[in-house]
């Protein structure tokens, strides 16, 4: 690509690709450094109880093993819940790695075993023999849920359960259409192909290198600092390069906290990789049981609608979401009723996965949308454009944007829509019934809640460097970010070199919510102009130029009339400077525009199954989403991120489920061999479309965000269609032969 | 994982002395062993490596049946033409199993040889007759859903995962062994057996002896067959209930027929009655459903896999009629004929 053409919006593949295949983007687990020792996790056999006896003889005396840590012999740590506090856990106290003997959930870290190698740590960890003293547990949500109880404590960021409006009883009593259904969805674990690793570099003195499996380097860096006493300055976290997080690595996991207890203790650089099996003990998308009521007119009106929800979260923090808050959003209603409980169960906290909140709370809600066309007999596409809204109920704000009915238009006409047949089990091919669902989709259009900054500079290496602590988690930071510099200067791609995942530069909160393209693609920006006009002050410096002549960048050079030939090339500017030229950007939220309206990003889905009516096998035969999403900075790299959001989706509907065994309290199905996630086979034909938005509200670049509305709306399209063909309203996630039989 | 010693046996005598010794446990392809060794589960105290062994080779047999050796691996073996012209049912329920990557290493008695898939056996934080004989089976009330309907006991209702053993079993194959005591030929229904009291033993093949090859007969079925596998998704997860069917039709009538079912019990499930009354009926529905609710008469749920028995009859009612069809299913497209 040439300097000066227009380079956002285009779509660029990501500029880290060649390093990723060729083995150069290195991972956390994939650092070195001299005399690197390794730690292995032994993990509680016991859901809970507590610790009688430890015996680490036998794994000491193993050749190569040379400490067995445990809350027995740890180095001291801070005492107290608040140094554990990270900035994204939810109200209560953390859980803290190897404080006592006690045990609060299946798998439970209880000990590290470090060796000379890997090998030796793990035989290590086979042979630590711990004795516990069991107590009675709960793991099981139904038994749960009979002491459910509303958060007392909002969580930072998640909007609670909304107020009702209107008469929800007397309205749906009153109603002639309606229904009323109990739905459930099953606990997901997380599961990105990068395990959670940490190598931790012993710098001497109390110093520490940690490289680490996080989406927030600087949180993690706070997290450490606090827990384990270190001084700020003498923390470094890298997360350069994320395989996939999707949420699991809000907060700062177990692995880290461990490794660095151990470099603390033995002074020497250790790495510690949890096992796939491990995973299963971090946390996860909790299951809910949801309740769901919904009336309209004969007309397709909705008079009533009440969305309720218990929720699993663990004894010591109340994880929240935005579940039932979707109801009273995405349709004009007037009368609504919200609940959102939760109810505590012997397992890790739950956190948050791509779209929380909304990947379970919206599939209800569609799901019911679709279940009240079929009472009203209405398409349910009509159904839902008949109770369009463009404004929040739930705070009685204006919204930004809301391109919703160009994407429902342009994928039904994709997909095909109008030559659906309404009714069930009234389209079939041979053996296999066919099936078309719809389902819209809506998740927040954040901006960061906090400052975030990038610097932006130009090196006399004649390089554009781009300098942020925000994290690529896998969905093309990298890429958008250099994009935005380059157009900045009317340079190529490859004139840009972006640096991220270091908690030594710019400030920047945890890679979460779909906020990254905003706000640190506002930070770049601003940066951007700032350093535009540094080089234009230094040009009018060095060619003396007074008064009002006008000078510009453009194409790496400073343009003025009034300047030798009309142009000097920012390079040799900075020759002549003999030093880089830098300039930094903070966005800040617009906490007063926040008050004066809404942010959302939409989405519609349009999915075709096809079921073999007999043996209930489901294929997913091809899904077509349109996006609404404001400006798209990449149309390649976001429409990458919407495609793994609907293969999620695939997963969610019909593969993805924690099976635990709810007398030992453990996930049994924890390994890829029986926690399912869709294989190739399972993912048919797939279309992103992405409509045009203009949102100059959301952020200063047009920008919302696509990291997670790929997800939401997947699940109840695919549910839907799964009704359509086979007349089978399954209100359970996965959706499984079982249920697909008589 | 245990530390363990490592040879390479270079001769079959080799390899037949060094297991002899107690502890010792032979790795072929490995794709299982190592696994079960990672998590603790299988703690041999020394590895045989048998993989350079020369039993690779498949050799078609004058009579039109096969001999497939110990070693060849479940990618040669699907892949051969004369495996797919003589033993297409093997073939497609080969495919039908695993991935490309754990085909190309598997080999054909480590097939036979591979353990359940239980969770609890594989987990050695919970109890499992199978792993540990007397600490019980928690599948029974636990997590169940690949469970065995058929033929379990109260010690253990795990099942013996192999989608090529389930062919192998419809085809009468035969297993060829050697052993301290010289050579026998264990029949295919012989091979595997079923937990009763022992489920800590999977097959009747004795301590220090090795499978040296396996030999199919002549397939009489021509296009008359097919392995149709249902699992919980469309590719790469072990059967719920799998069936292979073979049909040998007279003049629109049938005379001979094989069913036989995987992902159902301990081992691969044939009933010779119930194919017995198939035989002398015209191919249909009828014929069909009646041999399915035959074979699944003595058949018991334990609460997650109760489905599993109206969805194993409805398999075998359409892997019967994919038979006589001579339309049998596809491994790589998902759809169900």
């Amino acid at each position: 690509m040439a300097d000066g053409d227009m380079t956002i919006g285009k779509p660029i593949s990501r500029i880290d690709g060649s390093k990723k295949v060729a083995g150069r983007a290195l991972y956390a687990a994939e650092y070195d450094a001299p005399g690197l020792l390794h730690a292995a996790v032994v993990s509680s056999r016991i859901a809970k109880g507590k610790i009688t006896a430890i015996d680490a003889i036998e794994a000491l005396a193993l050749p190569g093993v040379i400490a067995v840590l445990t809350h027995e012999n740890r180095p001291r740590v801070a005492a107290f819940r608040y140094a554990y506090k990270d900035t994204v856990g939810p109200p209560g106290g953390p859980f803290k790695p190897l404080h006592d003997g006690k045990i609060r959930f299946a798998d439970q870290p209880v000990a590290v075993v470090v060796g000379e190698t890997l090998e030796a740590a793990r035989d290590g960890a086979a042979l630590v023999r711990i004795t516990y003293e069991e107590e009675a547990f709960e793991t099981d949500l139904d038994a749960a849920k009979a002491a459910s109880f509303r958060p007392r404590l909002p969580r930072l960021g998640v909007k609670p359960a909304p107020k009702p409006r209107g008469d929800f009883d007397a309205a749906f009593a009153a109603a002639p259409i309606k229904i009323a259904a109990a739905y459930e969805t099953a606990a997901q674990h997380h599961n990105a192909m990068e395990l959670f690793a940490t190598t931790v570099v012993w710098e001497g003195e109390d110093k520490i290198t940690v490289y680490d499996k996080t989406q927030g380097s600087q949180n993690v860096q706070l997290y450490l600092k606090q827990a384990l006493g270190f001084k700020l300055k003498n923390v470094r976290v890298v997360n350069a390069f994320v395989g996939g997080a999707f949420g699991s690595g809000l907060r700062p996991a177990h692995s880290a906290f461990l490794a660095t207890l151990a470099a603390k203790h033995l002074k020497r650089s250790v790495r510690l990789v949890l096992t796939r099996a491990q995973m299963f003990s971090i946390t996860y998308r909790a299951d809910t049981r949801q309740e769901i009521a919904l009336a309209c007119d004969a007309e397709g009106r909705l008079l009533a609608v009440r969305h309720a929800c218990v929720a699993a979260t663990s004894r010591n923090e109340d994880q929240q979401e935005t579940i039932v808050n979707w109801a009273g959003l995405a349709y004009a209603c007037d009368n609504a009723a919200f609940d959102y409980q939760l109810a505590r169960v012997d397992t890790p906290t739950p956190g948050d996965m791509r779209a929380p909140g909304a990947a379970v709370g919206v599939h209800v809600l569609e799901c019911a949308m679709d279940e009240l066309a079929y009472a009203a007999g209405i398409d349910p596409l009509d159904l839902r454009l008949r109770n369009w809204v463009e404004h929040d109920q739930n705070d009685d704000l204006p919204l930004t944007s809301k391109a919703q009915k160009a994407c429902y238009a342009q994928a039904a006409e994709r997909f095909g829509w109008s030559e659906r047949s309404f009714g069930p089990r009234t389209m079939r091919d041979g053996h296999e019934l066919i099936g078309w669902g719809v389902a819209g989709g809506v998740w927040d259009a954040f901006v960061a809640p906090v400052p975030t900054r990038a610097r932006v500079t130009w090196r006399r290496d004649g390089r554009l460097e781009v300098a942020a602590a925000a994290s690529d988690i896998g969905t093309g930071t990298y890429t958008i970010l250099a994009q935005i510099a380059a157009e900045a200067f009317g340079v190529s791609v490859e004139r840009v070199e972006v640096r991220l995942g270091d908690s030594t530069l710019p400030f920047n909160p945890v890679e979460g919510g779909s906020w990254m393209a905003a706000s640190t693609g506002a930070a770049v920006a601003k940066a951007c102009d700032k350093l535009k006009a540094a080089l234009v002050k230094t040009a009018r410096k060095q060619f003396k130029l007074r008064g009002k002549s006008a000078l510009s960048v453009a194409r790496g050079a400073v343009i003025g009339e009034a300047l030798p030939g009309g142009a000097v090339s920012l390079n040799e500017i900075l020759a002549a400077v003999g030093q880089d030229i830098a300039a930094t950007g903070t966005n800040l939220p617009d906490l007063a525009g926040q008050r004066k309206h809404s942010s959302y990003v939409h989405s519609a889905v349009f999915a075709e199954v096809r079921v073999d009516e007999e043996l209930g096998v489901i294929r997913v035969k091809r899904i077509v989403s349109a996006i609404a999403a404001g400006r798209i900075l990449n149309p390649k790299t976001a429409g990458s991120q919407i495609i793994g959001g609907m293969v999620m989706g695939i997963g969610q509907a019909l593969h993805e489920e924690a099976q635990t065994d709810h007398r030992f309290g453990k996930v049994m199905n924890h390994s890829f061999q029986d926690y399912h996630v869709p294989a190739n086979a399972d993912v048919g034909d797939i279309e992103v479309i992405f409509v045009q938005e203009h949102d100059p509200d959301v952020s200063s670049l047009g920008v919302k965000g696509v990291g997670e509305i790929g997800l939401v709306g997947v699940a109840p399209a695919i549910a839907n269609a799964v009704f359509h063909a086979t007349g089978k309203r399954i209100r359970s996630t996965p959706i499984t032969i079982d249920k697909l039989l008589d | 994982m245990n530390r363990f010693s490592y040879i390479r046996a270079e001769t079959l005598d080799e390899a037949l002395s060094a297991i002899a010794l107690p502890g010792s446990a032979l790795l072929a392809g490995g794709t299982n062993l190592v696994d079960l060794m990672k998590y603790d589960v299988a703690k041999p105290a020394r590895l045989v490596d048998i993989s350079r062994l020369p039993l690779r080779g498949i050799e078609a047999l004058d009579d039109g049946g096969l001999r497939l050796g110990a070693l060849a691996p479940n990618a040669d073996t699907a892949y051969d033409a004369r495996v797919q012209e003589r033993a297409p049912l093997l073939a497609s329920a080969i495919l039908a199993g695993a991935s490309a990557q754990l085909r190309n290493v598997a080999t054909t008695g480590g097939n036979l040889l591979q353990r359940t898939r239980c969770a609890y056996f594989y987990d050695p934080c919970t109890p499992c007759n199978k792993r540990e004989p007397g600490s019980g089976c928690p599948a029974i009330g636990g997590v169940n859903r690949m469970h065995a309907i058929l033929g379990a006991s109260e010690a253990c209702i795990a099942v013996h995962p192999s989608d090529m053993c389930v062919a192998l079993a419809a085809l009468d194959a035969r297993v060829n062994v050697q052993g301290p005591g010289g050579v026998r030929v264990i029949p295919i229904a012989d091979f595997h057996r079923l937990p009763g009291e022992q489920p800590q033993i999977d097959s009747t093949l004795l301590a220090g002896e090795i499978i040296t090859s396996v030999d199919v007969p002549a397939d009489p079925f021509g296009p008359h067959h097919s392995y149709l596998k249902l699992r919980d998704r469309l590719s790469y997860a072990f059967a719920l209930v799998s069936v292979a069917a073979a049909l040998r039709l007279e003049d629109g009538i049938i005379a001979q027929a094989r069913v036989a079912l995987g992902g159902v019990a301990h081992k691969p499930w044939r009933d010779q009655e119930a194919e017995a009354l198939l035989v002398g009926l015209p191919p249909g529905r009828e014929a069909f459903d009646q041999a399915a609710r035959a074979i699944l008469a003595p058949a018991v749920g334990h609460g997650g896999n109760d489905f599993k028995i109206e969805l194993a009859r409805r398999a075998v009612v359409r892997a019967l009629s994919q038979a006589a069809a001579g339309a049998p299913q596809s491994q790589s497209d998902k759809r169900v004929r």
